[in-house]
């Protein structure tokens, strides 16, 4: 990151899997010299109450983010894409299953 | 815990020419119907400082407050309070940790917020330049400390700013523990030996004026709460919250059969709220410039631990380096 | 010394080794290099309290005379603490906390993978919980011994003086104390001797690594599984157990 000072440990992304069958989820950040030391710094940080299953840590300063200032070319346009959606199909209260 | 705004003569951050009213007008707007404001927005640079300060000053006083119950950790009367007080002490850093993190998407690093408290020129909250005298201090601190905080604490996990909310929930999950082992340990002192009963009341005695202090000057005397409230970096004013906390923590002390240490505490019946005595307020300024009892020792556990620390730091550094510097040969 | 007293000055070493490591380690607590480091240190000594509760509370119940885990570590003199001399030290930097810890949770989790497998079922029931941790805090201290010692020179030499620091104390948690061979012998205790060849190849490996020269052990001093401890326990248990003997009536 840009704002890392040069003796900084590198600040590091967590993201938790809670239990199996979920996803990672975004839990917070560490700093830390490496990937193994980053993986015990976010497990002794974020999993002290049995919140994760798997960690995955990744260098902030290596996740690329869309700009805010792009958000209608980048996301209004799924907007006029209703039929996208099953509630854009109308079909007789009869029918089951579908 | 908690700091709340505390620059002792704040300057009023009004608007900078430089930004595009439009931008101004729209964040404000989008403030003011409770969205969420996330790092890579556009923000007026007195929001974006007023968080930086906000946010490093309470990262700060967890840190800080690490140190008045690590002063018992040592001396935990069983092997139970000794593994309850580390595992709060524990989440005190691991709070301080989360609130750096989110002042860090706000373009400041860790480092230079800690420069800003070895060098004295950050705050934290007044509290932590009490010392701990005795066990029942650690009650005292768990249960109106802590108590205090969480009233902080609570409304601002809807503050506007993404990930200082964000922390702030993960905090406030984390924190319900702790004021309830505070007053487990002052319950079991009150009904405990004559001694064990002095000791609750006098660390009452010792904390309960610094506790209402740590919510902050009164409302008038707050420069920057009106445009706080305005820009949902705080929720409820200074007063508000006091009395909220007053009004919580005076029974559970009755029902202990302790006594609060104000004279003209009494129960208003036509507001339906206590009313509490005059403040020593000098006090607190004189506090929140560092001229608490325990300050300088403070500053200094924290100074200490940061300078002893350096080779370590930099030997993890110069390790990765090496490393990486291994798999690149590796890899040609 | 019966049986039931050899099982149960077996046992107070157990949860007196974890106990003093892990009140030690609690000085750590709001002082560490960095804050995830102080993180890491106060989890560990967590893991120790609970191992030293788990672990007293059975010694109690061996003895039978009504002491639960408080009284055992609150109420006795140093010369009735049975801990190795290698967990009393004190921290020092940052480097020798961790040689201590790197030395100590090898051979703690060395002593568990077989402790797991005692007759005695409470003693292999909290082994094989203990284990887990321990077994953590094994491969911590070792990726911190490997950044020490590869990391810059400074931080070479730091970590190599706490190594020297603890050398001497090593013998003493491979040696078995006399009374423990009919607790050996029927499966129930651990022969330390029989750990040691897992605990050098630990060593062996995390010292190649680290760029450590492997230890020219000094003379071993010992004494600690008798009650001979050296001059720094008697002020841990001053500070540790004061509150409890100046109110030996109050219930905390």
């Amino acid at each position: 990151m840009a704002n890392e000072k040069k003796n900084e440990w590198p600040l590091w992304e967590v993201f938790i899997r809670a239990k199996h069958g979920l996803s990672h989820r975004h839990a917070g950040s560490v700093h830390a010299p490496d990937a193994d030391i980053a993986l015990r710094h976010a497990r002794d940080t974020y999993t002290r109450r049995m919140e994760g299953v798997s960690i995955w840590v990744i260098r902030s300063s290596d996740i690329a983010a869309s700009d805010p200032a792009d958000a209608g070319p980048i996301f209004e346009p799924a907007e006029s894409k209703v039929y996208r959606h099953p509630t854009f199909y109308v079909v007789p209260d009869h029918i089951k299953h579908i | 815990m908690y700091t709340t705004e505390m620059s002792k003569n704040p300057t009023r951050q009004g608007p900078s020419a430089a930004e595009p009213p439009e931008l101004l007008e729209a964040f404000e707007a989008r403030v003011a119907n409770d969205e969420f404001i996330e790092p890579k927005d556009w923000m007026p640079e007195a929001y974006r400082k007023t968080l930086i300060r906000q946010i490093s000053q309470h990262a700060h006083s967890e840190i800080v407050g690490m140190l008045p119950e690590g002063n018992w950790i040592t001396r935990a009367p069983s092997l139970r309070r000794k593994a309850v007080l580390l595992a709060k002490v524990q989440d005190e850093g691991g709070h301080g940790l989360y609130l750096y993190s989110a002042a860090e998407t706000l373009g400041t690093s860790r480092d230079e917020m800690l420069d800003a408290l070895h060098s004295g020129k950050a705050k934290y909250s007044t509290i932590f330049n009490y010392p701990t005298l005795t066990w029942a201090d650690i009650g005292a601190i768990g249960w109106l400390v802590d108590g205090a905080a969480i009233m902080n604490q609570v409304p601002l996990q809807r503050t506007s700013y993404g990930p200082y909310a964000r922390a702030m929930v993960r905090v406030c999950k984390e924190e319900s523990f702790h004021q309830r082992q505070g007053f487990e340990i002052m319950m079991r002192l009150a009904a405990g030996t004559p001694e064990q009963k002095a000791m609750a009341q006098d660390a009452l005695n010792r904390w309960w004026w610094p506790s209402i202090m740590m919510f902050g000057p009164p409302d008038e005397n707050s420069p920057n709460t009106a445009q706080s409230v305005r820009w949902r970096i705080k929720r409820e004013t200074n007063d508000e919250l006091r009395q909220k906390f007053v009004d919580v923590t005076v029974p559970q002390a009755e029902s202990i059969g302790l006594t609060v240490p104000d004279k003209d505490l009494k129960w208003n019946e036509a507001r339906g709220q206590y009313d509490y005595g005059a403040i020593d307020w000098e006090e607190f300024w004189a506090v929140v410039k560092g001229e608490g009892p325990v300050a300088k020792e403070r500053v200094k556990a924290r100074t200490e631990a940061w300078e002893k620390g350096a080779w370590v730091r930099e030997a993890a550094l110069a390790h990765a380096a090496k490393q990486a510097a291994r798999r690149q040969k590796e890899a040609v | 010394m019966t049986a039931n007293e050899a099982l149960f000055d077996y046992t107070l070493r157990l949860g007196d080794d974890a106990l003093i490591l892990s009140q030690r380690l609690g000085e750590w607590c709001g002082h560490a290099p960095a804050l995830e480091a102080d993180l890491s240190l106060t989890n560990v000594a967590l893991d120790l309290i609970g191992q030293a509760t788990l672990f007293l509370t059975y010694a109690g119940e061996i003895e039978g005379k009504g002491r639960d885990a408080d009284k055992l570590a609150f109420h006795r003199d140093v010369n009735k603490f049975r801990n190795s001399l290698l967990v009393e030290q004190p921290n020092g930097d940052f480097g020798r906390t961790i040689a201590r810890q790197f030395i100590f949770s090898t051979y703690q989790r060395a002593l568990y993978q077989e402790l797991m497998r005692s007759s005695d079922p409470r003693l292999a029931e909290i082994a094989a919980k203990a284990l887990k941790e321990t077994t953590y805090h094994a491969e911590l201290a070792a990726e911190w011994v490997v950044r020490l010692g590869d990391g810059t020179e400074e931080s070479h030499e730091r970590v190599e003086d706490g190594f020297e620091w603890c050398w001497r104390f090593v013998e003493e948690l491979f040696t078995a104390e006399p009374a423990d061979a009919g607790l050996i012998s029927a499966g129930i205790a651990v022969d330390p001797a029989k750990l040691r060849a897992s605990f050098d190849a630990t060593l062996a490996a995390t010292f190649a690594e680290a760029t450590l020269a492997l230890p020219k052990y000094p003379r071993p001093v010992t004494g600690g599984r008798k009650g001979h401890h050296s001059e720094h326990l008697g002020h841990l248990l001053a500070e540790m157990q004061f509150l409890p003997r100046a109110y030996p009536d109050a219930v905390w």
